[in-house]
């Protein structure tokens, strides 16, 4: 019996990876097209990390902001990313958005109201004017329920707690993946004409991180093996504002709606330390310059008891508080003991999300392997150097529908494919070998020493010096890898499920560490302490990583010059 | 901080047991450090679900000394350190393995519930008292905590012929948009068989995100259906004018 007629086979015309947002909205439009649809995800349908994303989405509906236009998200975009952005996908974006947020509307999501009964929208970091669409701080929750309901009306298959371990491939581009099922440890083969790649971020590969731990890079690393590229992987955004105390919570997100509702930054002595950083734009200053801010004042000593900031909201009415910020209500009285409608939260940076990823064609999703699409924040591109928030969400919707259309089309002129046996056999070869060895590391032992590396060497601040022995240490991480050993059946087993992610989260690692490396300047959430300065011909380059003669490879790609009716709105002032 | 015992079920579909675990309890740990305490130095393939640890996904519900809650937001300190700490599986759920179990059962009934259906030619315009009421509906983080202590799932095993209060709260929410269209009164009555509810308020007791499910969502969809299917005046309107199709 060949390999490929050994296991459970499926067959699509648009196979998904990854059930949060993106690649949701991915399926959705895939199925409208007529294509036959499988999503495949690692845990429970509506578990995905989208749901942790609470403050808004950000789209230029002009409620409450009359004077804001497409051109001015545009602006703000580019300008929050340090002009390193894809700027056609920042127009795409930027243009596309409020369609996005109707439509969900439409669809059934309820979204807190302006006084005249329009979809409210609020403050946000780098945003010019009011733009976050939001539902209380549980904007997510409302966004993946809404999607999956409808996805699940419409009829796509959802594989639930099913693992790809590997894209199969053929001269011709994708044909297919191979994965395990969680529960039985079962494989699974799925032959598509195209794939969808919207499998999220990578924080996990951090000690401090807001990232569940579906967030192990898979899809970046699963396409890096299949041949594509990588870009920009050293932009990883460190969320100012994280949980610091009590240790079991340290990183768990604190929306940024609390500065969006008027929250204050203040240090241990009472200084509201945003005025030397950022006096214009003050707390609601992009997340770079604020969690810069923030390590900077504990670094100097005037931290909090905890080593954060303390961030405050109490001066609002209790009531309002509650109403508009329910679960950081409940968050910290319940985890940390502090009623944030009495007094301050303590706060600091978090690894929060990674601007780099799988480089793809900004009207189509597709990346360089035909047939393999990406979107959400498995893709690179759209945020440049550093993201606005409320510009995640918005980004699953538009690029998740951009690359579902992509993918559907693709797949319409494209013949039925075929598995390659060998592929398949070295695909289970590598996810049993753990099983094989009678002695070796625990997986976890290796994550935590992974987390510890990149914390300390790859963090908010970088030198030649620390990511030079990044490298070293992973390169060792890797050592250690290869020989370690899972113990017990294949019987839903988290120890061999982190040896497979854990494989994921060594490659994005090794791509962010080489790309930060290789950029000597300081721009956006890259911060170089031997590079401070921003520089203008590193602002004209985007880096791309792409596996070659089996060596992870850099390169420098032009970031291309924008149309001057783009160029023009850039210069424009407020 | 003093160790403590957890007294975890390790087993799957054949059967198991309960075995202890000493964890080193640190400040503000909650049950599921514990348990991932467990799995990174002692048991690697302690099967657990989980994944935001922040009370948003709804992933890691158990029983922690015999009350249904989320693991991610039980303290450890909020519990007696004299005894040891038993953590189970959701009982009204088939075991995959140790606190894993099989709630694909809830996303079946989730299927026969219809879609929200904009009325003809809406105006696309909703105001916030109205939406309140929906929203609160909407915070359901799908734990289905609720299902498992619901006595008619629970004890009466009644899968086949009942819903459960978390598709209440989701037929709620869309009967109570503001801008529906759609009549679920029959589907709550022959579907989900709401009349099996008889509004012991348990589910309404361990939500975690505080929902009134008994007296928001249950109760008011009761009296639709009792207006609907058992009010003499609208019996007598039906057998002389035709039964109304819903």
């Amino acid at each position: 019996m060949t390999a490929t007629s050994k296991y459970e086979t499926h067959e699509y015309d648009v196979l998904i990876i990854g059930a949060g947002g993106a690649g949701l909205r991915a399926a959705l439009e895939a199925l409208a097209q007529g294509a036959k649809v499988g999503v495949v995800c690692k845990s429970l349908l509506g578990k995905a990390h989208t749901v942790m994303a609470e403050g808004g989405l950000a789209a230029a509906m002009a409620n409450v902001d009359r004077a804001d236009n497409w051109q001015t998200h545009f602006r703000d975009t580019m300008r929050g990313g340090k002009l390193l952005n894809n700027w056609r996908m920042a127009q795409l974006h930027a243009q596309e958005a409020p369609d996005r947020v109707r439509e969900l509307e439409q669809w059934g999501a309820l979204f807190d109201r302006t006084e005249s009964g329009d979809i409210l929208q609020r403050a946000f970091g780098g945003h010019t004017f009011k733009r976050l669409c939001h539902v209380g701080d549980r904007t997510g929750l409302e966004m993946i329920r809404t999607l999956q309901d409808r996805g699940v009306q419409m009829g796509f298959d959802v594989f639930m707690e099913c693992t790809i371990t590997k894209l199969l491939t053929d001269a011709n581009g994708v044909t297919g993946a191979f994965g395990y099922w969680r529960e039985s440890g079962r494989f699974v083969t799925f032959k598509a004409k195209s794939i969808v790649i919207a499998t999220g971020g990578i924080g996990k590969s951090w000690k401090i991180t807001s990232n569940s731990w579906e967030c192990t890079g898979d899809g970046m690393a699963l396409a890096y093996e299949a041949g594509a590229e990588l870009l920009d992987m050293e932009f990883v955004q460190f969320h100012p504002t994280g949980m610091v105390w009590p240790p079991g919570v340290q990183g768990i997100l604190v929306t940024e709606a609390v500065r969006g509702e008027g929250g204050i930054l203040r240090n241990k002595n009472g200084e509201r330390f945003m005025e030397k950083y950022d006096p214009k734009r003050m707390e609601l200053s992009t997340r770079d310059v604020v969690a810069r801010s923030i390590y900077t004042e504990v670094k100097e000593g005037r931290g909090t008891p905890h080593g954060g900031a303390f961030l405050d909201i109490s001066h609002k009415p209790a009531e309002y508080v509650k109403r508009k910020l329910p679960s950081m209500y409940h968050q910290f009285k319940e985890l940390a003991d502090v009623d944030i409608t009495k007094g301050p939260m303590e706060v600091g940076p978090t690894c929060h999300y990674v601007m780099g990823g799988i480089r793809v064609d900004a009207e189509t999703g597709q990346s360089s392997v035909p047939g393999l699409f990406a979107a959400g924040e498995a893709a690179g591109g759209l945020h440049g150097a550093n993201r606005l928030g409320g510009n995640s969400l918005s980004d699953l919707l538009v690029f998740g529908r951009r690359a579902g259309l992509g993918a559907a089309e693709h797949a319409k002129k494209t013949a039925a494919p075929s598995l390659d046996n060998a592929q398949v056999e070295e695909a289970e070869r590598q996810v049993l070998a753990p099983f094989d060895r009678s002695d070796g590391e625990n997986p976890y032992t290796i994550h935590h020493d992974l987390q510890d590396v990149m914390q300390r060497l790859v963090g908010i601040f970088r030198t030649d010096e620390d990511l030079r022995l990044a490298l070293v240490e992973l390169e060792k991480l890797k050592e250690r890898a290869k020989k370690m050993r899972v113990e017990g059946s294949r019987l839903f087993n988290p120890g061999w499920h982190l040896s497979r992610d854990l494989q994921c989260m060594l490659t994005v690692s090794e791509a962010c560490t080489h790309a930060a490396l290789a950029r000597r300047e300081s721009r956006g959430a890259h911060s170089r302490l031997d590079f401070p300065k921003s520089e203008d011909a590193w602002g004209k380059k985007n880096h791309v990583i792409v596996k070659k003669g089996g060596a992870m490879t850099l390169f420098e790609v032009p970031r291309g010059d924008m149309p001057a009716e783009l160029t023009q709105i850039l210069a424009e002032d407020q | 901080m003093a160790d403590a015992t957890l007294r975890v079920f390790r087993g799957d579909r054949e059967g198991g047991k309960a075995v202890d675990y000493k964890v080193p309890v640190t400040e503000g740990m909650v049950v599921l450090d514990a348990i991932h305490s467990i799995q990174a130095h002692q048991s690697p393939d302690l099967a657990v679900r989980w994944n935001c640890k922040a009370a948003k996904c709804g992933s890691c519900s158990a029983e922690v000394n015999g009350k249904p809650r989320l693991m991610c937001k039980t303290r450890m300190d909020s519990l007696p350190t004299d005894e040891p700490v038993t953590v189970f599986p959701m009982k009204a759920f088939p075991v995959i393995k140790d606190l894993v179990t099989d709630v694909s059962w809830n996303y079946k009934v989730n299927k026969k519930i219809p879609p929200f259906q904009p009325r003809p030619g809406v105006e696309w315009k909703m105001y916030q008292p109205d939406v309140d009421r929906v929203q609160e509906f909407r915070k359901c983080i799908e734990c289905f905590l609720c299902q498992n202590v619901c006595h008619v799932l629970r004890d009466h095993d009644k899968k086949e012929q009942f819903g459960g209060p978390r598709f209440f709260v989701r037929t709620a929410g869309l009967e109570m948009h503001p801008l529906d269209g759609l009549n679920r009164t029959r589907m709550l009555k022959e579907e989900l068989g709401i009349g099996f509810c008889n509004i012991t308020k348990c589910c309404t007791e361990v939500c975690p995100e505080e929902i009134h499910i008994t007296d928001n969502a249950i109760i008011p969809l009761k009296e639709r259906v009792v207006d609907e299917f058992y009010d003499p005046v609208t019996m007598i309107v039906r057998k002389i004018f035709g039964a109304k199709t819903s």
